[in-house]
Order: C-alpha cells, then structure tokens, then sequence
C-alpha cells in the first residue's frame, strides 16, 4: 500500500500498539490483558507497519527474527519453573516476591509472570512467523 | 565384569582419535587388547569354575527386576574364550585384509563393538539385560554385513539379516517376559530356583515356543537358515568372526543358557531335535551343490549349527558334553576355513570353486592348514573334529524318543560333510590348475597366523584332549546340567559300534565325493535336481512376503491417505458428529431447561447479524466477501462475549479476528480467480453434513450449560485466585498459574504449528 497518511501516521499508532502491547502484559495479573493479548498487539504493531510500508524493509529491519522470539519465549517458559525448583517445591509452583514501595504499596512478583513473558514472546514469534511466511511467496 | 565392556566401549570409540602414525596398526592394537582380555579369563579359569562362578549385580530398577548381573561361569568362560581368543586372530588376519578398502575405521568401529556386544551376552545374567545385548549383535552384523554398502548384494543381505535376527529378538523378548511374568524377575539365578513352577505354569508353551523363535532365528535353524548364507557379503574378517565365534552361536548359548530352566519336558526335546536334525542335514545336504568358497562354509555353518542345537536338545550329559566339545571344534576349523578362502579370495582373485585348482604349488602353507582343518570338519582323526564326531555319535544313538530319525539324519549329514571335505579340498588345491584373475602367491604372515593357531590348536588338543576337558568341559556340563560331572576325553575309543559308524560314515562320504568329482555331470544333475525340489527358495519367500506386504500397506494408505483436504475434513466431521449424535441420543433421558433470554434487545440483534453474516459467507460469490462475512461473525461473537463480561476472551477475539482477516487477504492475493466447480449434488452433500454437524454442536453448547456432572471447580478458582496466586484477573491466573501447564502446552502447539506452516511454505518444490 503507498498511503501518505498512512506512513505518516504509522510510527505513532506502532508506538502506541507497543506501548498497550506492555501495558496489557503487565497489568494481565489482575485486570484484562495478559501475555497472549500483548503478545497479539505487538504482533500486530509491526504487521500493521509492514502494511504501511513495504513488507521487506519492515521484516530486514527487525532486531529479532520471528524464530528468535519463539526461542526466546520458549526460554523464559523454561525460565519461570526455576524458581520452585530451587525452592524445591511442586514443579510450576508460583514463587512469589513482595517488594514494598512506600506510599505506593506493595508490588508482588512472581514467577507467573516470567511465565506470562514466555508467552508474550512465543506469541509474537509465532504469528509473525505466519505473517512472513504467508506473505513471502511468489 | 562390567569393566571389560566399558574397555570395549572405551577403545571401540577411541579408534576414532588415535594419531594418524598408529592408525595403520589399529587392527594389531585391537587385537592385541583383545589378547589381554583372553588372558584375564584364561586366568579366571579356576575362580569362575569353582562352583557356581563369579556374579556381580548392579542395581539399577530392583523394583521391576531391571538390575545389570554379570555372571561369569563355567558355561560363559567357554564362550568368552572363544570370543576373545578368535577375536584376537580375527583382528589380527583383519589388519592385513582389510588394508586396501576404505572406511577402515568404522570396520574397526562396529567389529570391535560388536565382539564387546557378544561378550555382554555371553556374560549376562539377567535375561532382559541380554536381550538388550541380543539385539546389539543383531545391529552391528548388520552394519558389518552391509559394510560394502555399495552393492546392492549386500545391503540386501544385511537388511534380511537384521529383518530376521531382531525380529527374532523381539519374539525372545516376549518369551522372556512371559516366563518372567511367572517368577516375578528376569534374574537366571531366580528362574533356576523356580524351573519346576515355570514348567507346570501355563504360560510355559508359549514362552518356551517364543524363546526358540528367537534362538533358531538367531543360530539359522531351519527354517531361518536363510539369511546366514546372505550374511557372506560381510567382508571375510567378518565371517569368520560371526559363524565361528559369535553370532550364530548366540542362539546355542541361550538355549545351554536356559535348558536347566525349561529343558526336560517332551516339548523341549521333541521341537529342539527335530529343528536340529533337520537343519543338520538341509546344511550339509545344501552345502555340496555351492560353488562359491564362501557359500559352502556358510552352508556347512548352518549344518554345524543344528548339530549343535540338536545335542542341547537331545538333552544328556552325555549330548552336553559333546555339544561343548563341539562348540570348539566348529570354532577352530570354522573360522580357519573361512580365513583360508578370504586369503585364497585376495591372492587369486576368485572365490568361485569352477576357476581354482591345483592351489598346492603355489600355496603350500595354506594347503597344510586347510588340509587339517577340513579333516577337523570332517571329523577324522587326528584332529580334535573326530573325538567330536565321535561323542556326537555316541549322543545320538542314546538319544532318546525318536534316535532313529535323529540317527540317520545325523549320519547322513556327517556323511555329507566328510564329501564336502574332500570336494573342497580336492577341488582347490589338487587337480588340475585354476584359471585365476590374478597370478597368486603365498605373501602374508598375518593372513596365515589366525589359521595356522586354530588349526595346531585342533592338532594337539586332538591328540591330548584331557586338558580341554579338565579345564573347560567339565566345569561348563556342570553348569548347564547342574551336577559335578567327570569327564574322560580320549582320542580312541576302543572298537564299538560308534567307531563302525565312523568308519561306514568316512567310506560313504568318500564314496560321494568321487561320483561328485569324477562326474561332472553328476553335480549339474543334483544341482538342477536341487533347484527343483527346492524351486522355493526362503530367502525368495521371505522377499516376496515383504514385498507384498508394503504393497498392501501402500495401497491401504492411499486409500486413507488421498491427500484431498476436504475429504479429510469431512470424515473427521462425519465420524466427530455420528459419535456425538450417538452420545446425545443415549443420554437423552437428561432434562433439558431451555430458556432462550435474548434479552436485552440489542443481544437479540447482534445474534440475527452473526447468523446472517455466518450464513452469507456459506452463500458468497467471492472470497473477499466470504473472509469479510466471517469476520462480522467474529466480531459479533466477541461482542456477546463483552455482554457476558468475559473482558480477555473478547479482546482475544477481536485481535486474533483482526489478524485472519489480514492474512487471508493476504493469501488472497494469491489465489486463482474464484469459481465454482464442484456439482450441485456435492454442494447438497456437504449441506447436509454441515446441518448435521452444526445441530450436534448447538445441541451439545445448550447440554453443556444444563448438565452438570460434578462440581464446578470455577468457585475454587475465584476463592483462591487472589489468596494463593496474588491475581484479581481470575483468566489470566488460570492461564498462567493454576493450569500453566495446559498453556505450556498450548504454546507448544503454536510453535509446532508455526513451524509447520514455514515448512510446508519454505520447501520449494521439486
């Protein structure tokens, strides 16, 4: 697609997927959101982009290849059973942190959440996976 | 024990690393490793025939009988002698063989693993243990068999070879689980203790009926002799090895292994005798019309091999004895034949008994050698093959049951033996001179080293056969038949009716041999007689047999597999919805409490749109509207989602709508232009199978909400979801705490899924 306005606009509507994409990521543990849901926003973000622009450009540009990002979450799955085995609990076990923040409250942080990042990563690589692959024939 | 077979490991992998300087000695290095390990057991002699020998147990899964027992006895030392001892020539004769072929290393490799796989076999005594070893043995000949993996021969003859020994394997494994199953372990020592309650069990006959599968497969009884003849392919290093020490004798081993525990009975003697008598002489009887060097001892191996099985199954001490007798002797003048026609095979370039002749001047040596350890397998005296024969002999006629037919047989295949003898050696050495490829000599001392000490060794201990007996014999009767036994071996016996046996036994075969020699004629007449008797040949049969049966499989796969997509997605739709149809219909007595609140209004709306839009993309003319039709379905659907307040399932929804439509727009773009070819009768079809289907779902949704079968656990999960998990977002901690592992398995899903797609659309086509 050749839209003016929509390259034009298209660095901001990326930021603000991106940006909703961590959002819902972050606060899925007690409001809607979550890692499937930011993993599918982000996804969309740079889908989004490749349609404003041309395809190659958008997937040579990126840091990550789709592969990279389901290895990536595939590792932090892995990563977020660590901590009960260390702990030698129950395997998946959640282990939880409780750091206190003052005025703010106190945040909790456990290996949930390492768990809802593998997600978010596995998500992004696999729909970007089939993105690409269905857009590249010839 | 089990340090032995780690050496093997060790040295079997070290090959690979060892300096280039030493590389070409690495035949000599192995063979002299393997001389150590002659010489340990060599003097474990008197600790492993002291009563019931040396055991070592290491556990590894006590509670279902799985533990590593190596055992050391009287029975296992004659075979580790034989393994090690023949090994040792074996590699030494291979490092002057097998200098001019490639991939030498991995020869060495697998040749040497595998004499370590035979002595784990020999040594085991746990019976799953030695499966595993059975099987090990059966992979590495394969690998050794198809070695000249370039032609074709051979790569048949190994995959028969393997077809039939594993599968074999696979039998005994069933066999042994089935007698386990009655003791309660695999343990030999625990069998033993029970061999009378195995016996009475009824599991008996078809444990012992599956046992002897595996061990005729393995030692080529008829009728699975065929893939030993096959098995020649193997460079000669190799055949020696396999049909004189190891291998073949694995299935002998397993048999005197267990006869204390399953012998005795009628079935036990009746089946092994007859195999025995019958491959005996089918062996022998096979072996005269060969013209290849190499064929004919294979063919004599077959009919050694049911000599051996035959005594085991005849089931005395007497017949035990002269089993073990047998075992060396077959080793000795085996493997030094088979030695002897690789080495003629290198120097005149020919194998083919049709082109030889008259070999005596130019190989004296060798004509010596061969001379004696064909009398050995002819079994006259002075060579430890007539003692043999003559035990054998006197075995037989006390055999009891059916010692007639085993007694003609027997003789006849001895009869057949001693021409084979004279025919092979006649035929090569004497006679009038050969027409050979290449112009022969008699260069190699390392080729002539092996046959040379088997043979002197069948000399002497021919000549003084007690100290075999004391040491060896003795201790492994005593092992199979559980008794102290004395034994007497002498070379003459005295005038009796066993040694005019012999004699009628040497004056036929004689006899044969010159009609066969004298008249050429003869021999085509029999071989064209052969082929006509035996115009089914096993190995033909066997081929033909697979054939068919992939053929068959073939065909039935491309019925079930035809590659349509929509045939594949209406059986699975057609068989899902019968299923359930039929589930609903047996459970019909459940009350249904139907209420339909499409209350507030606009819920009703959103419902009449997504069944219009589902409805039109079924009706559409063209894609893009069909795609755009389903995602209104969709994005209705998540809508009513919203209503019911399940936040996350609907922002789900609207995203992963959001991209498929996307993407298919973007397949979209690549596809031909859209028409319609199916006929309206198909298009009748699928209707009805889409109405059938989509009722039994729309069934079972409204059933699903009115059926309970236990207690919800969502009340467990929204009373804990803060409490233990720290999360107000109940999905999200569903998702990712309380059924995380449901999610890993999700994901794993997409990625495979994913990695499917950029398979099938990255592969170019061919």
């Amino acid at each position: 697609m050749n839209s003016v306005i929509l390259q034009l606009a298209t660095p901001y509507v990326r930021s603000l997927l991106i940006f909703f994409a961590f959002v819902a990521l972050l606060r899925g543990h007690n409001n809607p959101g979550g890692g499937f849901i930011g993993g599918l926003l982000a996804a969309l973000a740079i889908v989004f982009s490749s349609f404003a622009f041309d395809r190659r450009p958008v997937q040579r540009k990126l840091k990550i290849k789709p592969g990279g990002y389901v290895a990536m979450g595939l590792v932090f799955l892995l990563l977020s059973f660590s901590p009960s085995l260390l702990k030698s609990q129950m395997l998946m076990e959640g282990v939880w942190v409780t750091i206190p923040m003052g005025i703010l409250g106190e945040l909790n942080v456990g290996s949930p959440l390492l768990f809802d990042i593998g997600v978010f990563m596995a998500v992004i690589g696999v729909t970007l996976m089939f993105f690409f692959t269905l857009t590249n024939r010839k | 024990m089990q340090y032995i077979l780690l050496v093997y490991l060790v040295f079997a992998l070290g090959i690979f690393v060892i300096p280039r300087w030493l590389k070409k000695h690495v035949g000599i290095v192995l063979a002299v490793v393997q001389a150590l390990f002659f010489v340990y057991f060599f003097s474990r002699i008197s600790d492993a025939t002291n009563g019931s020998g040396l055991l070592t147990v290491i556990e590894w899964l006590p509670q279902i009988g799985l533990n590593l027992e190596f055992s050391l006895n009287g029975l296992s030392l004659v075979f580790a002698l034989l393994i090690t001892g023949i090994g040792t020539l074996v590699f030494l004769y291979a490092s002057a063989y097998m200098k001019s072929y490639e991939g030498t290393d991995k020869f060495y490799f697998y040749l040497f693993l595998f004499g370590g796989a035979m002595l784990g076999l020999v040594l085991s005594a746990n019976l799953i243990q030695l499966f595993v070893f059975w099987e090990l043995t059966s992979f590495l000949s394969f690998l050794l068999i198809a070695f000249f993996h370039k032609k074709e021969l051979a790569r048949k003859a190994a995959f028969q070879s393997l077809f039939v020994t594993a599968f074999g394997g696979l039998l005994l494994l069933t066999g042994v689980l089935l007698i386990g199953s009655v003791v309660g372990s695999y343990s030999v020592g625990d069998w033993l203790q029970h061999a009378q309650s195995i016996k009475n069990s009824k599991l008996y006959v078809p444990g012992l009926l599956l046992i002897l599968a595996g061990a005729f497969t393995k030692s080529a009884q008829f009728p699975f002799h065929f893939w030993l003849p096959g098995a020649m392919q193997a460079p000669t290093p190799v055949s020696a090895y396999l049909h004189s020490a190891t291998m073949v004798k694995a299935g002998v081993f397993l048999l005197a292994l267990l006869s204390p525990v399953l012998g005795g009975t009628d079935e036990w003697t009746y089946i092994i005798t007859l195999v025995g008598v019958t491959t005996m002489f089918l062996g022998a009887y096979f072996s005269i019309t060969q013209t290849d060097l190499k064929a004919i001892l294979a063919y004599t191996t077959i009919s050694s091999l049911g000599m051996l099985v035959l005594l085991i199954g005849i089931d005395t001490t007497l017949s035990i004895k002269a089993a073990i007798l047998f075992l060396f002797v077959h080793a000795f003048y085996k493997a030094a034949l088979f030695m002897v026609a690789g080495f003629i095979d290198k120097k005149t370039g020919t194998r083919e008994l049709s082109k030889l002749g008259g070999l005596y001047k130019h190989m004296p040596i060798t004509f010596v050698i061969s001379v004696l350890a064909l009398l050995s397998m002819a079994g006259l005296p002075p060579t430890l093959g007539f003692l043999g024969k003559e035990l054998i002999y006197e075995a037989k006629m006390q055999s009891p049951g059916i010692s007639s037919l085993v007694l003609i047989l027997g003789v006849g295949g001895n009869i057949l033996m001693v021409a084979v003898s004279m025919y092979f050696m006649v035929k090569v050495f004497l006679g009038k001179e050969g027409d050979y490829p290449k112009k022969s000599n008699e260069k190699g001392f390392l080729y002539l080293l092996g046959p040379g000490v088997l043979t002197l060794l069948s000399l002497l201990l021919g000549l003084s056969p007690a100290v075999l007996g004391d040491a060896l014999v003795e201790p492994a009767i005593s092992t199979i038949r559980k008794e102290m036994i004395d034994i007497d071996l002498q070379l003459w016996h005295g005038f009796n009716d066993v040694f005019l046996l012999s004699l009628l036994t040497v004056m036929v075969g004689m006899a044969i041999f010159i009609i066969v020699y004298k008249r050429k004629q003869f021999l085509v007449k029999w071989r064209s007689i052969n082929s006509y008797i035996f115009s089914i040949k096993f190995a033909d049969i066997f081929s033909k047999s697979l054939e068919g049966f992939l053929n068959f499989s073939e065909r039935n796969t491309k019925r079930l597999q035809h590659g349509y997509h929509r045939y594949y997605i209406l059986t699975v739709v057609l068989f899902a919805s019968v299923l359930l149809w039929f589930q609903v219909y047996v459970t019909r007595n459940w009350v249904f409490d139907i209420q339909f609140s499409l209350t507030p209004l606009y819920i009703s709306g959103l419902v009449a749109i997504v069944a219009c839009s589902a409805l039109y993309a079924a009706i559409a003319k063209s894609r893009l509207a069909t795609i755009i039709s389903m995602g209104v379905t969709g994005y209705g659907i998540s809508l009513i989602y919203l209503y019911y307040s399940a936040v996350d399932l609907a922002i789900t929804q609207i995203l992963v709508e959001t991209l498929i439509v996307v993407m298919f727009v973007l397949v979209l773009q690549r596809m031909p232009h859209f028409s319609t070819l199916s006929s309206k009768l198909t298009r009748v079809r699928d209707l009805i199978i889409a109405a059938f289907f989509g009722s039994v779902m729309t069934v079972l949704a409204i059933k699903a909400l009115h059926v309970e079968l236990s207690e919800p656990i969502s009340n467990l999960m929204l009373e804990n979801s803060f409490v233990k998990a720290h999360g107000k977002n109940v999905v999200n901690v569903i998702l990712v705490d309380f059924r995380a592992l449901d999610t890993l398995g999700e994901v794993t899903v997409l990625v495979i899924a994913a990695m499917g797609v950029f398979i099938l659309l990255k592969t170019k086509k061919a």
